[in-house]
């Protein structure tokens, strides 16, 4: 019997998901080799779980949320969170620097309704998640890659280093040193292919921030000087759809496995 | 053997072109001289000259028509010889197994034109590395065998060039098959050319160039002896070899450390850099399955990565990993430096981390009681 594939959308705005559907080449091969029994952009019919393999895009915003999250990784074998909300809390993580409920105050003629969290978390902060795939959005053959080596029993080949190896392997003219265009490829991790600065724009760190030396993070702050921007520029453009990530990433990097005597 | 005198280089395109060879030279393009195909001596960058600093590369306009004034751009002849991605080998499922192919399409006849003296030692490292040990890169020999090698001694170094110091130009070693030097007259080029090989004689037969006059040989000498006055750079310490094994616990690695971002892309501007992983893919049906050889660098997060965690798992062990190989070690594994002097690591480095610096506070601090 084919393994059985769930797909579920917490706080997020869907695109990762459609990612899936945007396979229209491999989409018939894929639906031979899994049964797609929960996916509800693509069909409302619903099959019984548990399922083999689950695709979980969005962050955890709601009190009904944390419920949820632990229903999908108990009816789950493997589950793999999607996107920059589900691994590092998304744009809506924004939220964690300011005060949510004066948010809501603003914006709801009732805000007594509204049930949500003061902070926007990532998947894993809840439940143990099997393998992050990062992206605003996820990269389509990333997450071929992802599934196909799931399917073979392999380790899927997604690396984490800095979007400069794929820009440099792709000959692309560093924007940052040869135009002075600001950009944050250098501490973004890889898997867009080097989009933006191969059409002579800056890196906006979608995938998220990288390496993470055994839990440390990439030295962003020697990098900032060298942006030519200024204070409010730079808290910007670190200030997008993984903000969580790249506000912790400032945090200077720990002495690894060689501290100074 | 004689030097001959090119007036202009579309005969040589011509010559080139005509023998099957795809020519590939520096050319203007996205604000930089790169490295590319070219169709023909128009292409090269007439009239450009670039300005290099620390985590810095502009074009400039020059006032003549020189073809080959400028410095090291931002890729090297690596990218054509042992190329960022290679696919070994795939195979399909069969019946009973499976099958392999390994068929590739037959390499390029390449004629590099314009390759620098530093980048000219840095062929032959890599050939060192890749052929001329017991096991050959296919992909990498069988691009390079076939590939002639037209150099241009350099008469005008760039700001961040210490080739000098590395003992690699500014004229052109052994290797080449032919050796050209611009001169400028009233701002228009027109090239001395000398033969390195019975290849480069047989092109330049075809050409029916005139010899060139004693006086224009001695000036094409006495300006790259020049060049070599005018270096931007200097790379300190007499034995670099001595200094980095001598240099493990210095604190300079911690000082480093606070500036490096490990995004590799010194590695991977580094004429000689040559480290490669090898990665598996299977497709959706699991019935083709593909090897690929790509790029990797010290830098990379799953480089030196065992069973329990990564060897060096701090930007400071990563960065005196890339140095300490590539000025000291080196001379162990392969019996030269790693280091040609072409300052890319210097020019491309996001944050302007300069070699020569940081060699120069190891020094100082070698020297220091």
């Amino acid at each position: 019997m084919a393994p059985t594939l769930a797909v579920w959308k917490f706080a997020s705005c869907d695109g990762c998901q459609l990612t899936l559907l945007d396979c229209e080449d491999e989409l018939l091969a894929l639906a031979g080799r899994v049964e797609i029994a929960h996916f509800l952009e693509a069909s409302g019919a619903v099959g019984e779980g548990p399922y083999d393999v689950s695709l979980v895009e969005g962050s955890i915003t709601t009190p009904a949320d944390l419920d949820r999250i632990r229903h999908v990784r108990a009816v789950s074998r493997t589950l793999i969170t999607i996107g920059a909300c589900a691994t590092a809390g998304g744009v809506q993580a924004l939220r964690n620097f300011a005060d949510v409920r004066e948010f809501a105050s603003v914006v709801y003629a009732r805000p007594e309704y509204i049930a949500t969290l003061a902070e926007s978390t990532p998947i894993a902060a809840h439940v143990p998640v099997d393998f992050e795939l990062h992206g605003c959005p996820i990269d389509r053959r990333q997450l071929l890659e992802v599934l196909s080596a799931h399917l073979t029993g392999r380790r899927p080949d997604v690396p984490a280093h800095s979007v400069c190896f794929e820009c440099k392997s792709r000959g692309n003219v560093c924007v940052m040193v040869a135009h002075g265009t600001p950009c944050l490829g250098p501490v973004t991790h890889a898997g867009c292919g080097a989009i933006c600065p191969a059409y002579g724009r800056g890196c906006y760190g979608c995938f998220g921030p990288s390496p993470a030396w055994d839990g440390a993070r990439p030295n962003t702050r020697a990098l900032l000087p060298w942006l030519d921007m200024t204070e409010d520029e730079t808290r910007r453009v670190l200030s997008t759809f993984n903000v969580a990530a790249f506000r912790e990433a400032a945090v200077p990097e720990g002495p690894g496995d060689d501290a100074p005597a | 053997m004689k030097a001959m005198e090119l007036t202009d280089l579309g005969p040589l395109f011509e010559a080139l072109h005509g023998a099957g060879r795809t020519v590939v030279g520096p050319t203007v393009r996205d604000g930089a001289i790169v490295l590319a195909e070219l169709s023909s001596a128009d292409d090269l960058p007439h009239g450009w000259g670039v300005e290099l600093e620390p985590g810095g590369y502009r074009l400039r306009r020059r006032s003549d028509r020189a073809a080959f004034a400028h410095s090291a751009g931002p890729q090297s002849w690596k990218p054509f010889l042992h190329r960022p991605r290679v696919k070994l080998w795939e195979a399909d499922r069969t019946g009973d197994g499976f099958q392999i192919a390994t068929d590739s399409p037959d390499p390029p006849r390449y004629a590099f034109l314009g390759v620098r003296p530093c980048d000219l030692r840095a062929i032959a490292i890599q050939d060192r590395v890749l052929m001329g040990g017991r096991h050959t890169d296919p992909s990498y020999a069988g691009r390079r065998e076939g590939a002639l090698i037209i150099a241009v001694n350099c008469t005008e170094p760039g700001e961040t060039c210490f080739c000098v110091s590395m003992g690699t130009g500014p004229q052109a070693g052994p290797g080449y098959d032919i050796a050209l030097t611009e001169l400028l007259d009233d701002g228009d080029p027109r090239y001395i050319a000398e033969i390195g090989t019975e290849a480069g004689a047989a092109v330049l037969a075809d050409l029916d160039a005139a010899a060139a006059r004693p006086a224009d040989v001695d000036r094409a000498r006495a300006e790259v002896t020049a060049a070599a006055g005018r270096m931007g750079r200097e790379m300190p310490a007499p034995d670099l070899r001595d200094l980095m094994a001598g240099s493990l616990g210095s604190a300079r690695w911690d000082d480093v450390a606070q500036r490096c971002l490990t995004c590799g892309n010194c590695t991977m501007v580094c004429p000689t850099c040559f480290c490669t992983r090898v990665t598996d893919t299977t497709d959706l049906t699991g019935d083709h399955a593909e090897r690929w050889q790509l790029w990797d660098s010290c830098f990379d997060p799953d480089y030196s990565l065992l069973h329990g965690g990564a060897v060096r798992s701090s930007a400071k062990s990563r960065y005196r990993q890339w140095l300490t190989h590539k000025l000291g070690t080196w001379h162990d594994q392969f019996g030269s430096s790693g280091c040609v002097g072409c300052g890319r690591c210097i020019v491309w480095c996001p944050v302007g981390i300069d070699i020569t610096a940081e060699v120069d506070a190891l020094q100082a601090e070698a020297d220091s009681p």
